[in-house]
């Protein structure tokens, strides 16, 4: 990897204004903060099995002992410290808030800025699998043209970048700093990439800045017509005069939301979510049960059949949230959020959408080609979930590169 | 304190036979480790707003650390409750805890006292002494009761249900065979929160067994002003001042109650609640606006009706029994709407508390409850009525049912 050439090494701490960017390495953990999580992992005080055979009460208890089992006897977090090392780190205030970003440049000179944006509960470590392919393809299967510059930020109060300590970090003021960012590392225009709160985050930053977004792609679409979304928030029967396969997505988008209330409580109380902070596998629980089908994937990886992704990936991102001490912060952006999750925003820039079957609902084309009138790409795939970049690497990647193809 | 006349000898072993538990101690090692717990708990950082708007004040959840942690004592709590007569029963399968003191007063009526989320019989405690000697606590001998309360399953000592079905209907039938089995044929039943809708699904579904009841939290919201206000709709037109304002609390009740809907959802994924002491206490303290409000003022020096040791020994009960999942398993059983009518044709008393999450109007409880013999605004008290105003709770008990003991006689 090189290192990007805007770096401030020659920038002696003492002058720093906080608007230069500063290296970054992920510093060793301290043994004393691992050896406490490892405590508190085996300190686990349980509740009762669940009174039911399947899982409608949430995570079953099966499921949390084989992970935090592993967690506390095989898992290493320090293959994690040198994985993110060996990437380029990066922070740098915008905002008046330090946001910490991986940024790799490719060595084709006609690679895109692409920037890359995380949801909940995620992390950078949602998007690891990609840098590769999309920096340098042709050591994965693709072209020297199909190259991307890659930058992949944590979200305010996610991982290493600052924790906000004053209200209105919400989805708008971060895609604002998301521009900046881009612009300070020399990107004037760029090309944007979300999925989760990184899908309304990209979205909502082409609607704000349209003129510095070349293009977006999306796993997370927000394609909804506002009433038929308003009727599934509601709980109410399908409207009339849906196709079959928006019908489909209709009958989703209501489980979705009978079981996001997770989402309800972060959104009103995060500060009273203070266990998750407490109890590492109390945080587990709550990051694995994120949505019906995410929680079916892992916990068939705990079971010990591997899909998409491994034990070592879920614990990956539980433990990095878990050292920096991030779950209420990582919460708060449902409190400052006032956007619905999946209701079309207005953006008129060109949209590449990848429609995932097991996403809180796969989009229809139909909704898609409202929702994004410069749609130029739209890809609904047979396999794949919430956490596209994460599980699906490869498919992810192919709908990025196909789909910027045509306005390179 | 009498002992129950039904009370067994060791030798009898039936299932469902009482037994006699008056022994609650905890081992030291288990309040040690509670202790290490809240000592070594991480919080997070400060709220980024000098409000409660995003929960529990870093603060507040500070000082209940500081104080649950150094000051507090669960020994006096164990001292309280072996002093009443606590027992045991298994019925439908299960392990009812319940403490029963009987009045030396004749006249005595057997009542039923149901308790809710995040409670326990800790919050039945300061009426039992009132109801069971009303001479001895500002009331006459006419008033007495005797006085059953009981621990829901899945709460505090009563066994934690390992198959599914044990809703507020399955619990109200439970209760009637608990009474007959204690000899009581007929009987009150009073009830707030989980407690009200357990003891008005009670009334509807054995109103042959049941003399009459009391709610602090009353079902008495008609069903398409109930949906307008889940809805977060506009209030409906046609409401009276009153009514009015029983719709906006009701609405705004709605969106500070999302922790219902989660243990509803996933009761299981709140582990933890179960790991944590102080993200328990936390999370139990957070039960709504106003309440919040006045633990935290107690936490802040200034207590009013509900003490430090009040919510902790709550908190702790809940804690050392384990039961934060299994409490909130009841959200899941549950399938009936909290505030709406529930077809009761059996004499109905309400007491109206001003911090409730709403305040029904008199024309709504009369439409709910058609045998409406009480009706009383209450000039102070929130959803914890029993617990914060026991002699204002207490005096509203007597005087329910007084018109119900002269039909008696």
């Amino acid at each position: 990897m090189r290192t990007m050439e805007k770096t401030s090494s020659t920038t002696a701490p003492a002058i720093a204004s906080g608007e230069e960017i500063r290296d970054f390495k992920v510093n060793k953990a301290p043994q004393a903060e691992l050896d406490e999580l490892k405590r508190r992992i085996l300190a686990t005080r349980w509740p009762e099995k669940e009174p039911v055979d399947d899982q409608t009460q949430g995570v079953p208890l099966a499921t949390m002992k084989a992970l935090a089992d592993y967690w506390a006897t095989e898992y290493d977090w320090r293959k994690v410290e040198a994985k993110l090392n060996s990437y380029p780190n990066f922070i740098t205030n915008v905002d008046g808030l330090d946001i910490h970003f991986i940024h790799v440049r490719s060595k084709h000179p006609n690679a895109l800025p692409l920037l890359v944006t995380h949801g909940w509960p995620g992390s950078i470590i949602e998007q690891l699998k990609i840098i590769g392919p999309l920096t340098d393809p042709t050591a994965y299967g693709g072209n020297a043209e199909d190259a991307f510059d890659v930058v992949i930020p944590s979200i305010p109060g996610y991982g290493y970048s600052e924790k906000p300590s004053t209200t209105g970090w919400g989805p708008s003021r971060i895609a604002y700093a998301w521009v900046t960012l881009m612009k300070r590392i020399g990107y004037e225009k760029f090309f944007a990439q979300g999925g989760d709160w990184g899908g309304l985050i990209t979205d909502i930053m082409a609607v704000q800045s349209p003129d510095n977004i070349l293009g977006m792609a999306t796993n997370f679409p927000c394609t909804v017509p506002i009433e038929i979304n308003n009727a599934a928030f509601g709980g109410a029967p399908a409207p009339d005069g849906l196709s079959e396969e928006e019908k489909k997505a209709y009958d989703q988008l209501v489980f979705s939301y009978k079981h996001v209330s997770y989402a309800l409580i972060m959104g009103s109380r995060p500060q009273t979510l203070l266990a998750t902070a407490d109890s590492p596998v109390g945080l587990a629980t709550i990051f694995l049960d994120h949505d019906q089908r995410s929680l079916t994937l892992i916990s068939r990886i705990f079971a010990g059949h591997t899909e998409g992704l491994t034990r070592d990936d879920v614990l990956d991102n539980i433990t990095l949230c878990w050292l920096t001490n991030t779950a209420v912060s990582g919460y708060r952006i449902y409190w400052e959020n006032k956007h619905a999750f999946v209701a079309p925003l207005g953006v008129n820039v060109p949209v590449v959408v990848s429609a995932f079957p097991d996403e809180l609902y796969q989009a229809p084309r139909t909704w898609a080609e409202k929702a994004y009138p410069k749609m130029i790409y739209y890809k609904k795939h047979n396999k794949g979930g919430h956490f596209a970049a994460w599980e699906q690497p490869e498919l992810l990647v192919n709908d990025i590169r196909a789909g910027f193809k045509s306005i390179r | 304190m009498k002992q129950a006349a039904k009370a067994p000898g060791r030798k009898e072993v039936s299932k469902e036979s009482i037994r006699t538990f008056n022994n609650v101690t905890v081992p030291q090692a288990e309040l040690d480790d509670m202790k290490r717990r809240i000592a070594a708990t991480r919080f997070p950082e400060k709220e980024t707003v000098n409000d409660t708007s995003q929960g529990v004040p870093l603060a507040t959840v500070e000082a209940i650390a500081h104080y649950w942690g150094t000051s507090y004592d669960w020994r006096k709590v164990e001292t309280k409750l072996n002093a009443y007569p606590n027992y045991i029963t298994e019925i439908d399968g299960l392990d009812i805890h319940f403490i029963h003191v009987r009045s030396k007063n004749k006249n005595a009526l057997p009542i039923i006292i149901t308790h809710g989320w995040p409670g326990s019989i800790i919050h039945q405690l300061k009426l039992i002494e009132p109801l069971t000697i009303p001479a001895a606590h500002g009331g006459t001998a006419a008033d007495a009761f005797d006085v059953v309360i009981p621990s829901i399953p899945g709460y505090g000592f009563s066994g934690k249900p390992i198959t599914n079905g044990w809703g507020p209907e399955r619990i109200a039938r439970a209760w009637v065979i608990l009474m007959k089995r204690l000899g009581y044929k007929k009987f009150l039943a009073q009830g707030g929160d989980w407690g009200a809708i357990i003891t008005e699904i009670m009334a509807a579904q054995s109103p042959n067994d049941v003399l009459g009841i009391h709610t602090n939290m009353a079902g008495a919201v008609p069903p398409e002003i109930d949906a307008a206000a889940f809805s977060g709709a506009p209030a409906p037109s046609g409401l009276s001042a009153e009514e009015l304002e029983a719709y906006e609390r009701l609405s705004f009740t709605y969106k500070n109650v999302y922790y219902a809907y989660y243990m509803g959802s996933r009761p299981q994924t709140l582990v933890g609640l179960t790991d944590s002491p102080v993200g328990l206490a936390v999370f139990m303290m957070d039960f709504e606006p106003r309440y919040r409000a006045l633990i935290s003022r107690t936490f802040s020096g200034i207590p009013e009706g509900i003490t430090r040791d009040d919510f902790l020994d709550n908190a702790t009960l809940f804690w050392l029994t384990n039961t934060a999942v299994s409490a909130a398993r009841l959200y899941w059983e549950n399938k009936v709407p909290f505030f709406r009518p529930k077809g009761i044709t059996i004499p109905v008393a309400v007491s109206v508390f001003p911090d409730e999450l709403y305040e029904p109007p008199r024309n709504w409880a009369a439409h709910a409850y058609p045998n409406l013999i009480y009706y009383n605004k209450v000039c102070k008290g929130g959803h914890f009525a029993n617990w914060e105003q026991p002699a204002l709770f207490t005096e509203e008990l007597r005087k329910a049912f007084r018109s119900l003991r002269k039909q008696a006689e």
